[in-house]
């Protein structure tokens, strides 16, 4: 057959739809985001002389409050989920047997609830009179204050909601280690503890750290959290996004908030899979 | 020479699962520094067994004795017995040397100790000395083969189990690591339980041998014993192509066969038997002259040769049966062509009477 130039080959042609559809759908809009954030301040086109000036006015401010704020968050929901998960974890892959599909089902029915509704609920629990203090009140008078709109109800929140993306991927991981390297580990003098320190995590370390870093990719992201049951005691990056894209309408530099808070997190989760290599861990590649 | 003392003692040990018998009152003594083999069809609980005698399965009920002391609520970290494991099971992100040295990283053994062991030991399996900081992924099957072996004798065992380490490993190798197997076994003296569904495999290597059948074993013996003198009908067909006549006994040494209107000179009957299978192995089975020539001759036509490397295997078709014949390829007579009719026999003394 005759090469037509205009002719794509099979492979092309094939994802010919989707480069399209990642063209228009993710790449276009960040584009634009990147753009803006050179644009001069509380302006609306992209068509202005690019600057620097959002990111300086930036660096001038206080907004690392609000960058920090996130980033512990973020971190202090991937550390308290680790030692919660893994077991829950380990349990599914290995233990609960044909009970597991229902508990899976039993983590995942919530995400079908809009993440606000959720999160709303816990305020009608936990507000002064509500489900928790209420009750309280009627049973033993204690008239309480409660938690709400505290630090810690935004971590615990925060834990809530992103336990399933930390669940799954661990569970994953766990159950890709196959039983006779248990048990191998085991025959060869390993108590329970050296087997799970020795074969165990390592071995089911890929799974914990995608739970990991999408964990803290979203979390990092989490806005709902501290708006709904935090009130307004921390201040995510999120939120002052949200301001200058909203009440602020300064777009540009919403923008370039947005753009160095995807700078910090993807720079932070690319040194991660560098330093723990995701293939050389599982060996795969070696193996094929 | 001195009586050997049993290093390990079963008694009437059964494992049941739910209502499931995988392992059904067995009783055996295995001599110190022997090669024992159980085969048996898969599923015929033979994994089960030696899981339990490596202590990562518990019996239900009776007892396993090593070296005179009950070790059945012994877990498997602390039995002095080590398996060699099907998959291997080796740990993929560990070098070589880290998984030869893993069992005496967990007894506390010194560095540099622990090196000087894994190195003796992959010389003595043969392998180069700088494979110890090799992964163990970027060892072939045949090197895996032996780091797995390494890594179980590294601390020492008394007793080293092997679950069909050999069973996906191409004909070839397979024979080499046999031999080399064996020679581990010498060399090293310790008492070796392998497991094998390959009766074949089992011949090459064991000093004794347990054929399991549906939890339960049917016969132990030397290799020649299960060969020469099969138990039942599962054991002899176990041994692969054999040729099997059902009779029954007729008088003191006649035997009928519905095959065939002439009556069998019998070998040797067992005592009680009145009915059962004539088993007479394929090289037992001779090209014969005439009717005179053996105790019992049929005339028949070749219908099938196969070459089976340095033997060949004549099907040859008689009354209603059909015999499986092997000679040696230099003993092959050129006269015995594809439907050529021809006589074949045996003597009565080259076949075993066995029961159902």
């Amino acid at each position: 057959m005759k090469a037509h130039p205009f002719r794509l080959s099979p492979g092309p042609a094939n994802a010919l739809p989707l480069m399209i559809f990642l063209l228009v759908g993710f790449a276009a809009p960040l584009m634009a985001v990147i753009a803006y954030s050179f644009m001069p301040a509380r302006t609306f086109g992209l068509l202005d002389h690019p600057s620097f000036g959002n990111y300086i006015e930036i660096f001038g401010s206080n907004s690392y409050i609000s960058f920090t704020w996130s980033m512990l968050y973020a971190a202090l929901t991937v550390i308290l989920l680790a030692p919660i998960c893994y077991p829950i974890a380990y349990g599914m892959a290995k233990v609960f047997g044909k009970w597991s599909p229902i508990i899976t089902l039993l983590f995942t029915i919530p995400l079908f609830v809009s993440e606000n509704v959720r999160l709303y609920g816990w305020v009608l629990f936990l507000i002064k009179n509500g489900v928790l203090l209420g009750t309280l009140k009627e049973f033993t008078g204690l008239n309480l204050d409660g938690p709400l709109y505290t630090r810690w109800v935004v971590l615990m929140g925060m834990v809530y909601v992103y336990l399933p993306f930390m669940l799954f991927p661990m569970s994953l991981g766990v159950s890709m280690v196959p039983d006779e390297i248990r048990d191998a580990a085991r025959d060869l003098g390993a108590s329970r503890w050296q087997v799970f320190r020795e074969v165990e995590l390592p071995l089911s370390m890929p799974g914990v750290m995608i739970g990991f870093l999408l964990t803290f990719v979203l979390a990092v992201g989490g806005i709902a959290e501290a708006k709904i049951l935090g009130g307004q005691v921390i201040i995510p990056i999120t939120q002052d996004i949200e301001i200058a894209f909203t009440y602020a309408q300064n777009w540009p530099l919403g923008a370039a908030l947005a753009c160095l808070l995807m700078l910090v997190v993807g720079t932070l989760v690319l040194l991660v899979l560098w330093r723990f290599d995701l293939d050389k861990i599982l060996g795969r590649r070696a193996r094929s | 020479m001195t009586t050997p003392t049993p290093i390990l003692i079963l008694k009437g040990l059964t494992k049941t699962f739910g209502n499931f018998t995988a392992i059904d009152h067995i009783d055996l003594d295995i001599t110190e520094g022997e090669f024992f083999t159980i085969v048996g069809p898969s599923g015929s609980g033979k994994t089960t067994l030696v899981r339990m005698l490596a202590g990562m399965e518990e019996p239900s009920s009776g007892d396993i004795i090593l070296r005179g002391a009950r070790i059945n609520d012994v877990p498997a970290n602390k039995r002095p017995t080590c398996m060699v494991f099907q998959s291997l099971a080796l740990f993929p992100h560990r070098t070589v040397g880290e998984n030869i040295e893993f069992s005496l990283k967990i007894r506390g053994m010194a560095k540099g100790e622990r090196k000087q062991r894994a190195l003796q030991l992959l010389k003595q399996l043969r392998l180069p000395a700088d494979y110890y900081g090799k992964s163990v992924l970027k060892c072939s099957g045949g090197e895996r083969q032996r780091v797995a072996l390494a890594r179980a004798l590294a601390f020492d065992p008394e007793i080293l189990f092997f679950d069909e380490p050999l069973s996906a490993i191409d004909y070839k190798l397979r024979k080499t690591l046999e031999k080399e197997l064996k020679d581990i076994h010498r060399e090293t003296g310790k008492t070796f339980i392998y497991i094998t569904h390959s009766l074949e495999e089992a011949m090459v290597m064991s000093d004794r041998i347990g054929v399991m059948r549906a939890g339960k074993l049917v016969q132990v013996g030397t290799p020649d014993d299960i060969y020469s003198k099969p138990r039942d009908k599962f054991v002899s067909e176990f041994m692969g192509d054999v040729n099997i006549l059902k009779v029954t006994l007729e008088g003191k040494n006649q035997l009928a066969c519905p095959d065939f209107e002439k009556r069998l000179k019998a070998p040797t009957v067992p005592r009680g038997f009145t009915s059962g299978h004539l088993v007479i192995r394929p090289e037992f089975m001779r090209f014969v002259a005439k009717k005179t020539d053996a105790d019992n001759v049929f005339a028949g036509r070749v219908y099938n040769e196969y070459a089976l490397g340095s033997r060949i295997q004549y099907q040859v078709r008689a009354g209603g049966q059909v015999f499986v014949v092997e000679k040696l390829r230099e003993q092959a007579s050129a006269h015995i062509n594809l439907d050529s009719e021809i006589l074949i026999g045996w003597d009565a003394r080259d076949s075993v009477l066995v029961g159902e």
